[in-house]
């Protein structure tokens, strides 16, 4: 934590904080609260769940692709902060998010944005060359796929829905549920 | 103006010297609309601190590869208020 608490980011971070409770704006509870929400739920086991459902569920595949929060809610989840947007993994169509401003994302339904996701690298190259970016990840695409590159840069927040994998019709929705991965949700891997 | 979605937009080419959300590389750029997403404060506005900031339909805006780098197979959606947009 030393290390952590050294760099010049969380020297910065914390000038802010002191700034914006010096001007009665938020609290140190109020941002510990804040925190503490964010790494105690926000995680992509809920978006593991919202794919797996829809795989197993055409109803709640219709609902996740037209109103988003709404089926966050069907599945018990906080309300979310901003306007989810399903976009659809297929046979012929590939989505891939990035946020080229910033490092927007879903994240109570993600988990905090790994490192990768925020770099320069990756948000200036994805809407650029997304198969060359695909293809370091280790999903090379074929031609006839197309590929559709989602840019965050609104209060929207996007997630993929990932094609259900061949072969596992006899699974459980908890099975199908732990086979989604962030990266799946995000577009850069397949599942 | 509202754009259904189908409609041919064009990004607005300025360059304004506080906070936008429009990113440079769609900056001029022809697209089409694919949905309404929301309805929300223009972020211009808000992080101007401008008292009663534009509250305007946002749009996500699709270009193809070809059209904004001169190469590529694929498409860009981006999400784009509406004073961003012109009617192409």
């Amino acid at each position: 934590m030393t290390e952590h608490d050294d760099l010049p980011a969380a020297a910065r971070t914390r000038q802010l904080e002191e700034r914006l409770i010096a001007a009665g704006l938020t609290s140190d509870e109020e941002i510990d609260e804040f925190l503490t929400r964010l790494y105690t739920k926000a995680s992509p086991v809920n978006g593991a769940r919202m794919a797996a459902r829809a795989w197993t569920d055409p109803q709640y595949r219709d609902l996740l692709l037209s109103d988003g929060n709404a089926a966050a809610a069907e599945l018990g989840m906080d309300r979310l902060g901003y306007a989810l947007r399903v976009v659809p993994n297929t046979e012929t169509a590939h989505n891939v998010i990035v946020c080229t401003l910033c490092s927007c994302y879903p994240v109570s339904l993600l988990g905090p944005s790994p490192s990768w996701y925020k770099s320069f690298a990756y948000r200036s190259r994805t809407v650029r060359e997304p198969r060359a970016v695909l293809a370091e990840f280790g999903l090379t695409l074929p031609d006839e796929v197309e590929v559709s590159v989602w840019d965050s840069t609104s209060e929207a927040r996007y997630m993929v829905l990932p094609s259900r994998p061949a072969g596992t019709g006899g699974l459980a929705a908890g099975e199908l549920a732990a086979m989604v991965t962030r990266n799946g949700l995000i577009g850069t891997a397949l599942v | 103006m509202s754009y259904p979605p189908g409609a041919r937009v064009r990004v607005r080419t300025g360059d304004p010297d506080h906070h936008t959300r429009v990113p440079r590389y769609v900056r001029g750029h022809s697209g089409e609309v694919v949905a309404a997403l929301g309805t929300w404060t223009l972020p211009d506005d808000s992080a101007r601190g401008i008292a009663e900031p534009r509250v305007e339909t946002c749009y996500a805006v699709r270009f193809s590869a070809a059209d904004l780098w001169g190469r590529g197979d694929h498409t860009v959606t981006v999400d784009l208020w509406e004073s961003y947009l012109d009617r192409a």
